[in-house]
């Protein structure tokens, strides 16, 4: 496990963007900015942690936007039923990773390819969530919902606490677990994976339950920062989600990539728009910039792979 | 005297639509290594995955591992017994590291990297190899990934190795090591079943002989009944299937020539043959020898490196798939289901589909389109309800002939037929014999690839048989028998 190229360059262009709001943007390095920049990307971290096990075993989830606001909306409902928080908050992580499950089962048992299956349920769930709420933001939630009871101030550094663990514990588990290592061997070889013993299908099923799990446990980092929760949100999640863990040096046709990659994904693509709103440009070229990353990444990654092959 | 590690009894498999294996028996004690031999589709391949408990046998035979009787194996099942497969083609974890593919599998639930990185050292220190652990075995050459199959195999203390040519992609000096190494394993009572077209290296290291042909077993002999004159023998057999031989036509002027054809990407090297107009021209060899890369660099797909092609005489260029066609060659590929018909279109569409271009301008003449399949079908007496039905509806021989018919409506004056009765049943087989014959009288130069001797030679009119990328030799009909084709297309052969 030699440190990668890859990660080298993402730490640079991380430096790089850093000096930008150096020249003349007062602000940006105050405490209290970076502590917003690091809990807004909180959901982003703990999304594609899963995600990175979705992509590693060579598979694709984009129902997560969708499943997060379920999420976030489940929480919500059940905060106002007057369910005790750890109760909402098991719950929540149980209903994400039970439609993980359905993906999953579509993907292995239904034999759908997962961009479509993942397709139907991100329409499905989407559209579930407009008609149970008529659009209607969720509103009147306990005062026990937001910051989970507890002043601003002190509930940050737990967020960002706990969405560290998660990662941690999701780079120990990819990295030094029999059950880690085997989304590697699936992603790059089911036969192969068969004849060491494994069960292909079960892998995947695990990967896209991780995943379910993991969006739930996002969603409850997002919504428990506001009053009310806005139920047309999470549109477009899954793509900067991918777009992290892709930048993040994750191979897309599976069997390759790194958590650590997929942290400094996140931060890259975090950055950029504040940066970005700090140096007032338009947030499309924001938008733009993003891209052209996302698409040097991946071209990036092919030339480089040819050139390995034949070279 | 201990049980042997391995007995099966009357094993046999059937796969959808043909029979693999029929009523075989085989044995393997410790402290033996056990050749096993046969031509391609024997059986061979079969009989392995049903020992590695990665395809069950049919209901009825009996298999034992260390006198136990297994009724449900697995992968997994046979690990745990001891049975360790070495295949031809590595089974590698292609993106994972050389010291990740050497243990993986084998660790508790917590994975220690220390201790992986130790057990994979002394795992290629026992085959003797330098490989940097880090590196994803992606990067590595063929020899280098059949070498951490071996490592790792060994490593796992295999009672049962299971090695399936392990010698074809190495260089004598890395054969020589691992036959080394191979001796060394059965003196201390691993039981070893070789699988190997060198016969020489068989001879030389195993102790007893089992040949299966078409799937069934032809017997097991020790090492003092044989030679290598008898197991050619035994290999090939005597009996023929029932078959159509190509009737006489008269043989025209040459149609097609290659003079030195290489494509250095494929390792086709030096070609250089003629098929004439009415003749079929067979084309042999082991699986890798070549025949399709050959094919494929006549038709454009890999456009030769080197060389020349002529056609009546003239030196062309064939860059693309384009050119050939101008060229009026046509190529059915082997594997009907991957690139002989896309099986989701109609009947009618899948014959149109390669001469789309000259049906019309830019808008498809539909009442044309079918004119053409419809003639074709009747020309080739394709068997299918209507022109509109979908391809995967009908019988793999009358897929084949679909196949067919899409080429012949290019009018073409030669066609490449590879494996043109691979997987469809006797009768089909029979059927598609007869066209090949009626073809090669309408004055079609015919290069016919296949993995049946038989059928090579009952139809073909010269046989040409491929080695290591090269040609062989160039067999006239009336001289072509099975030991003299076989002779030919085993590599330790000396010319």
């Amino acid at each position: 496990m030699k440190p990668a190229r890859r990660e080298c360059a993402l730490l640079g262009a991380i430096l790089l963007l850093s000096l930008l709001p150096l020249f003349g943007v007062p602000g940006f390095y105050r405490a209290g900015n970076l502590r917003n920049l690091a809990i807004d990307n909180l959901p982003l971290l703990v999304a594609a942690t899963g995600m990175t096990v979705v992509i590693v075993v060579a598979e694709i989830d984009i129902s997560i936007g969708s499943l997060f606001v379920v999420c976030g909306a489940l929480a919500g409902l059940a905060a106002k039923a007057s369910w005790p928080m750890p109760v909402v908050v098991l719950a929540t992580v149980g209903a994400g990773a039970a439609l993980g499950a359905v993906n999953g089962l579509l993907v292995t048992v239904a034999r759908v390819p997962s961009i479509i299956a993942t397709l139907a349920t991100m329409t499905i769930l989407r559209n579930a969530i407009i008609r149970a709420t008529g659009g209607a933001w969720i509103q009147d939630l306990p005062p026990g919902f937001q910051w989970f009871g507890l002043p601003q101030d002190a509930a940050q550094p737990i967020y960002i606490g706990v969405a560290l663990a998660i990662f941690l514990a999701g780079v120990g588990v990819l990295r030094s677990t029999a059950a880690g290592r085997s989304f590697y061997a699936v992603g790059c070889d089911h036969e192969a994976a068969r004849r060491i013993g494994l069960n292909p299908s079960r892998v995947v099923l695990a990967a896209f339950v991780v995943m379910g799990a993991l969006t739930a446990a996002a969603a409850l980092l997002n919504f428990t920062r506001y009053p009310t929760i806005e139920t047309n949100a999470g549109l477009g999640f899954e793509l900067q989600v991918i777009a992290a863990v892709v930048v993040g040096g994750t191979a897309i046709t599976g069997g390759r990539g790194s958590l650590l990659g997929t942290l400094l994904g996140v931060v890259l693509l975090g950055m950029i728009g504040t940066v970005f709103t700090f140096l007032h440009v338009d947030p499309a070229w924001g938008k733009a910039i993003q891209g052209t990353i996302i698409l040097a990444a991946v071209v990036g990654d092919t030339a480089l792979g040819r050139k390995a092959r034949h070279g | 005297m201990p049980p042997p590690l391995l007995e099966l009894k009357n094993i046999s498999k059937t796969y959808p639509g043909a029979r693999a294996l029929r009523g075989v028996d085989f044995d393997l004690r410790p402290g033996e290594v056990h050749a096993l031999l046969g031509e391609n589709g024997a059986g061979k391949s079969t009989l392995i995955k049903i020992i590695t408990g990665i395809e069950p046998a049919d209901a009825g035979g009996v298999f034992r591992v260390d006198g136990e009787t297994l009724s449900d194996p697995s992968p997994r099942l046979m690990q745990g017994r001891g049975i360790a497969a070495v295949y031809q083609n590595p089974t590698l974890f292609d993106e994972l590291s050389v010291m990740e593919n050497l243990c993986i599998g084998e660790d508790g639930a917590l994975v220690s990297w220390r201790r992986r990185r130790a057990m994979a050292r002394e795992r290629l220190a026992r085959v003797g190899a330098t490989l940097d652990l880090d590196r994803p075995v992606r990067h590595l050459r063929m020899a280098e990934k059949q070498t951490i199959e071996i490592a790792r195999a060994l490593g796992q203390r295999a009672r049962v190795l299971i090695l399936d040519e392990p010698t074809a992609s190495l260089a004598q000096a890395e054969a020589d090591r691992l036959l080394d190494l191979v001796e060394k394993l059965r003196a201390g009572g691993t039981g070893i079943l070789y699988i190997s077209h060198r016969l020489e290296e068989v001879l030389r290291i195993a102790d007893r002989f089992t040949v299966l042909r078409d799937g069934g077993l032809v017997g097991t002999h020790g090492r003092n009944d044989v030679d290598r004159t008898r197991l050619l023998q035994l290999m090939a057999g005597r009996d023929f299937a029932e078959l159509f031989p190509k009737e006489a036509v008269p043989i025209g002027e040459v149609v097609v020539e290659t003079r030195r054809l290489s494509c250095a990407a494929s390792g086709v090297r030096d070609i250089s043959l003629t098929i004439r107009r009415g003749e079929i021209l067979g084309l042999a060899g082991l699986v890798g020898s070549g025949r399709t890369e050959f094919a494929r660099t006549l038709f454009g797909l890999t456009p030769a490196s080197s060389g020349e092609i002529r056609i009546d005489g003239n030196p062309v260029a064939i860059r693309s798939v384009g050119d050939a066609v101008a060229h009026r060659l046509a190529y059915v590929p082997e594997d009907r289901k991957a690139h002989g018909v896309i099986e989701d279109l109609a009947v009618g569409e899948n014959i149109t589909l390669a001469t789309l271009r000259r049906l019309g301008g830019s808008w498809l003449d539909a009442a044309a389109e079918e004119t053409l399949a419809a003639g074709l079908a009747r020309r080739l007496g394709i068997k299918t309800p209507s022109l509109f039905v979908p391809t995967r509806t009908l019988s793999g021989g009358n897929q084949q002939k679909v196949a067919l018919a899409r080429w012949l409506a290019t009018e073409p004056r030669v066609l490449i037929l590879d494996e043109p009765t691979q997987g469809i049943d006797v009768g089909a087989k029979a059927e598609i014999h007869r066209l090949m014959g009626e073809l090669a009288r309408q004055g079609f130069a015919i290069l016919l690839i296949s993995s049946e001797l038989a059928e090579l030679l009952a139809l073909a009119d010269r046989i040409a048989v491929m080695r290591g990328g090269r040609l062989a030799g160039i067999l006239p009909g009336g001289e072509a028998t099975r030991e003299r084709v076989l002779h030919l297309a085993l590599e330790d052969t000396v010319a």
